[in-house]
């Protein structure tokens, strides 16, 4: 059975679309196969890229596609066939359908008798199927950035395509994309290969002919041979290890198709500056590894990964070129940490007049003095709440947390905002509250970064946010669909994980109520909705709580994150207890009760919280289920204000006879109204009751 | 040892001799060599042997070198590796030969660099120039972990599409000449040597200088009202120019250039009107807008780094100079288009 390649080689792609675009190109291309039926039973798929190309190998493709028929219905007998002779009508059809005339059938249908064939469609052969798709499948990849390069714009793609290479076996299959025809050769390493034109006679052959052209096609390949000439190298100093740092190999082996390792130095002196700055700019600026003895302090040295193989003499021009160009980078920083000292934190607030923070809400200056007022407040909440902050650091902290804008460290560094700022707050000895609070402010970026680990620096990092937040909110600025501009999930999701790690006494509504004056009702109902969902994709996507259990607990109460998790944590725990799928198929069913009473106005909305009348229960089995809920809610509740949820969950799972028999026994809408009004209030106070840790009616039951 | 070994092998080149190398490479590859604009631009790219060229169909090939000032970056000389006014070279291709990439590396080859011995990537780098409305995309070119060049692909300008597009390839020079050189300050760079005694002038001796002073003048001597006014004269004159612009060529719409050919038939004149309004618009000094905006662009620049431009100022300014500069490019475009200029 034939196997394909198609390569499409191209002027370098960005380093960070290359691995989506690998596996988009793959899955296009099989999903053709597929869908032409030329996938064989028995297939390998192997995928390829490096900056200059992408490739999908499929072993296992049908030479031809299998012939197939199709049943097919014409137009109705009477009008294909008067007086038994075939009028034009079947003449069309048995063309349509590619049959003799004589090949057509009766079918007798409720709606009358037809015309019938059996369309036989013969299978085309794989190369021209292929020639006839291939092409299309690469135009669609997607790009984060396109761009035209042919004059009349033909085509928008990530960069010039070069060359493609289409094989079927031996064979060249006939494909075209922007200019360029598909042959079977392909071109090897920019600088070690040269210009020559490196042939592939069949897919088989592809990896190997690309190694001997001095290119690693294998993504997971150049990332282990990464890796271990990163050892290697390492090796050569006592006790020392590279930094791990999975994005960082990432980027590398998508910036290189024939890599190695050169392990370069620089001078002690430079270890004096803060490591966040040395990393920085090995990492982020010149894509470096660094260096960390045993105790993981950084050594004076650095891992570069070239795109070559250098000859001897070529090694040691090229470590000292990168060293050269590091040391220069480090004098900047250098410079730069020295002319930030002349000027000391307290000196910069004003300067902070002049940074724009949004054009319409004003400066840093503007936003640091709103950031105070919400800290404050938020401090003398959870100070009234017993717990203990430096009001007096935290002000300061707040007051000072921006002014790293204003230094050229954080201008040449843009990624170090406040972690500068804590690094010159320490160094200016403001203090270690002070310090910490402002340099762990942005923390967490992502979700799995960590919160700050002091009180102050949580409340700095909760108040900035929210305050960023709710002016947002106030001038229409909130994120919609796709589009988060300020990235406000982002500052939302980093609220809500602040407040379930942290312990601090906050709520949401604690956040909201010191909206900024002239805050809309609309804008407060959209930034509550927001919070919502935001602790909806906590629970659910960073936690991993099923979703209707995060359902059921938001909808009895979304405010509190960590009593929600709570809440969550112990729902979880018993939802697979037959007696809690009891109750939440009985609290379902009193809630459609409800609902329809309501509809049909049997019932108005807040009649059913009116106390059952212990006179009009008539039957044992519903004085027995109000006796037990009676008895039942207050050891709830009382669990519940302690937050023993799950203890309180399985009390009212242990309602679950009461409940079983109520509904086996009693009809709830009978005709006499009073005892049917009496019984829709006692599964409402039932409800109702019980409702308090999760609305069991959300639980999607097995 | 690596100096050594690379300075037998191949003498590194002076800055003089880098920058006559790339000029005859690009030379014996078809482009025109131009002489660096001389009206203050922030890049290479601001002047309108790029800027404008770019703009329309005609095919270009050009290079030059571009003195370019950034008052902000300006150090009075103190640090190695920054300058107030540094040198491109600047290469524009309309339209981008296939293999320009490969013409970019030999033009390495050409200047001492064994690419066998160095390592090279093209990583991703977009330009942008939003006060041009003008955005690309390409590489930054890294030699041995070091920025040498900037390879764009032109995709807008002035805010209008560009077809064909042009291939833009700026060396920053300084930085190419250091490390040739294998110095560690941009001053120590050996500007030239004298072929009789091997004296060697350095860049220090040359610019430091115009550095520091022009540092002490774009930071604490200019005068900021100075400053403003001269802004406000360049504009209003730019803007002046652009408003004649528009009441001259602005009613050049169908319906009213068939009256016009109707006009030219009737009455047969001695001037046919048609004619009279091309010569009109060839003549109209559209170029000189455009180096109008440039003075506003660089007083900005002055003004920025005086620390004068508050915020709402700048959002207001730069917004203006924008539309200068955009109103000038379409301007350029209408008028290449009218004139028939090929």
């Amino acid at each position: 059975m034939p196997n394909l390649l198609f390569e499409a080689g191209m002027e370098e792609i960005p380093a960070r679309m290359i691995g989506a675009a690998e596996s988009e190109l793959t899955e296009r291309v099989v999903e053709l196969l597929r869908r032409e039926r030329l996938l064989a039973g028995e297939h390998e798929v192997h995928s390829y890229s490096t900056p200059r190309r992408l490739a999908v190998q499929v072993n296992g493709v049908l030479a031809r596609q299998p012939d197939a028929t199709q049943e097919m219905t014409g137009p109705a007998w009477s009008v294909a066939f008067k007086d038994g002779q075939p009028a034009a009508a079947a003449q069309a059809f048995a063309r349509k359908a590619g049959v003799e005339v004589g090949a057509l059938r009766r079918v007798t249908t409720p709606k009358g008798d037809y015309v019938a064939a059996t369309a036989l469609h013969r299978g085309r052969d794989a190369a021209a199927v292929l020639g006839d798709f291939l092409a299309a499948e690469l135009a669609a990849l997607y790009w984060a950035k396109n761009m035209y390069w042919r004059p009349l714009k033909p085509e928008r793609f990530v960069r010039p395509v070069r060359w493609l290479v289409a094989l079927l076996d031996h064979r060249v299959l006939p494909v075209e994309f922007a200019g360029v025809t598909a042959s079977n050769w392909t071109r090897g390493h920019r600088i070690l290969h040269g210009d020559a034109a490196v042939t592939i006679d069949h897919p088989d052959d592809y990896v190997g002919a690309l190694e001997a052209a001095q290119v690693t096609v294998d993504v997971a390949l150049r990332r282990h041979r990464i890796r271990k000439a990163l050892d290697l190298e390492t090796r050569s100093l006592a006790g020392a290890r590279w930094r791990e740092d999975s994005a960082l190999i990432d980027t590398v082996t998508q910036l290189t198709e024939w890599p190695s390792v050169v392990l370069g130095s620089f001078d002690r002196e430079y270890l004096e500056l803060p490591e966040e700055v040395l990393v920085t700019v090995m990492r982020d600026h010149q894509k470096y590894f660094a260096v960390e003895n045993a105790q993981g302090k950084l050594e004076p040295c650095f891992l570069a990964v070239l795109n070559t193989h250098p000859e001897e003499k070529g090694i040691e021009t090229v470590r000292h070129g990168n060293e050269r160009v590091l040391r220069a980078r480090f004098s900047d920083a250098r410079f730069f940490w020295r002319v930030d000292q002349k000027t000391p934190l307290e000196d910069r607030v004003e300067k902070l007049q002049s940074v724009t923070f949004h054009k319409e809400l004003g400066s840093y200056w503007d936003k640091t003095q709103a950031n105070l007022r919400l800290a404050e407040t938020l401090a003398a909440l959870v100070a009234n709440r017993g717990i203990r902050v430096d009001r007096a650091a935290l002000a300061q902290a707040v007051r000072l947390a921006k002014t790293d804008l204003t230094t050229e460290l954080v201008k040449e560094f843009t990624e170090l905002q406040g972690i500068v700022g804590g690094l010159y707050a320490r160094a200016q000895g403001l203090g270690e509250t002070v310090a910490q609070a402002i340099y762990w402010q942005y923390s967490p970026a992502a979700v799995e970064d960590p919160i700050p680990a002091t009180i102050e620096g949580q409340i700095l990092g909760v108040a900035d946010r929210m305050q960023t937040i709710a002016a947002m909110f106030g001038i229409g600025l909130e994120p919609t669909g796709s589009k988060d501009p300020y990235a406000l999930r982002r500052a939302a999701n980093a609220i809500v994980k602040i407040l379930a790690e942290s312990g601090l006494p906050l709520t949401l509504a604690d956040l909201f109520e010191p909206a900024p004056s002239g805050f809309s009702v609309e804008a407060n109902e959209k930034l509550r909705a927001f919070f919502r969902e935001r602790l909806e994709f906590w629970l659910r996507d960073v936690r991993g709580f099923a979703y209707d259990v995060v359902n059921a607990v938001l909808a009895a109460g979304s405010n509190d994150v960590p009593d929600a998790m709570a809440r969550a944590e112990a729902l979880t725990a018993v939802r697979g207890s037959d007696d809690l799928a009891a109750i939440a198929a009985a609290f379902k069913r009193i809630r459609n009760i409800l609902r329809q009473a309501h509809e049909k106005g049997i019932l108005n909305p807040g009649q059913d919280t009116d106390a059952a009348s212990p006179d009009l229960l008539q039957e044992p089995a519903e004085r027995a289920l109000r006796e037990q809920a009676l008895k039942l809610a207050p050891v709830v509740e009382d669990l519940r204000s302690h937050r023993q949820y799950r203890e309180a969950l399985e009390q009212i799972a242990s309602l679950r006879p009461h409940v079983d028999l109520f509904f086996d026994k009693v009809m709830v809408m009978v005709e006499d109204e009073a005892v049917r009004r009496n019984r829709l209030a006692l599964i409402a106070q039932v409800l109702s009751a019980f409702s308090s840790i999760a609305d069991f009616s959300e639980l999607v039951l097995a | 040892m690596s100096v050594e070994g690379k300075a037998s092998a191949c003498p590194a080149l002076t800055f003089q001799e880098l920058l006559l190398r790339l000029q005859s490479f690009w030379a014996e590859r078809g482009c025109v060599l131009a002489q660096p604009w001389d009206v203050e631009v922030g890049a290479g790219t601001m002047s309108p042997d790029t800027f404008l060229r770019v703009l329309g169909p005609d095919p270009v090939a050009i290079a030059y070198t571009q003195p370019s000032r950034r008052p902000a970056d300006g150090r009075y000389g103190e640090n190695p590796n920054r300058l107030y006014k540094h040198t491109q070279l600047q290469v524009i291709l309309k339209p981008p030969p296939q293999d320009i990439q490969e013409i970019y590396l030999e033009s390495l080859e050409a200047i001492g660099i064994r690419l066998r011995e160095h390592d090279i990537k093209f990583e991703e780098d977009n330009w942008e120039w939003p006060v041009g409305g003008a955005w690309g995309v390409g590489w930054q070119v890294m030699l041995d972990g070091l920025e040498i060049t900037q390879f764009t692909y032109f995709q807008q300008c002035g805010g209008m599409d560009l077809d064909p597009i042009s291939g833009e390839i700026t060396y920053g020079l300084e930085r190419i000449a250091a490390f040739l050189q294998d110095v560690d300050s941009i001053y120590q760079i050996v500007w030239a040597r004298d072929p009789k005694t091997g004296r060697a002038v350095t860049y220090g001796d040359i610019r430091l200088q115009e550095e520091l002073q022009l540092s002490v003048y774009n930071f604490e001597a200019a005068d900021i009202d100075k400053l403003w006014e001269h802004l406000r004269l360049y504009e209003a004159e730019c803007q002046a120019l652009l408003d004649a612009f528009h009441q001259n060529f602005k009613a050049e719409k169908t319906t009213e250039r068939h009256e016009k050919i109707h006009d030219r038939l009737v009455h047969d004149g001695a001037t046919p009107p048609e004619e009279a309004v091309r010569e009109k618009l060839r003549r109209f000094p559209v170029l000189g807008a455009y180096e109008l905006c440039l003075k506003c662009s660089h007083l900005f620049n002055l003004l920025d780094a005086r620390g004068a431009v508050s915020v709402t100022e700048r959002v207001a300014v730069m917004a203006r100079i924008r539309n200068m500069v955009v109103g000038v490019a379409k301007a350029y475009a209408a008028q290449k288009l009218g004139t028939g200029a090929a």
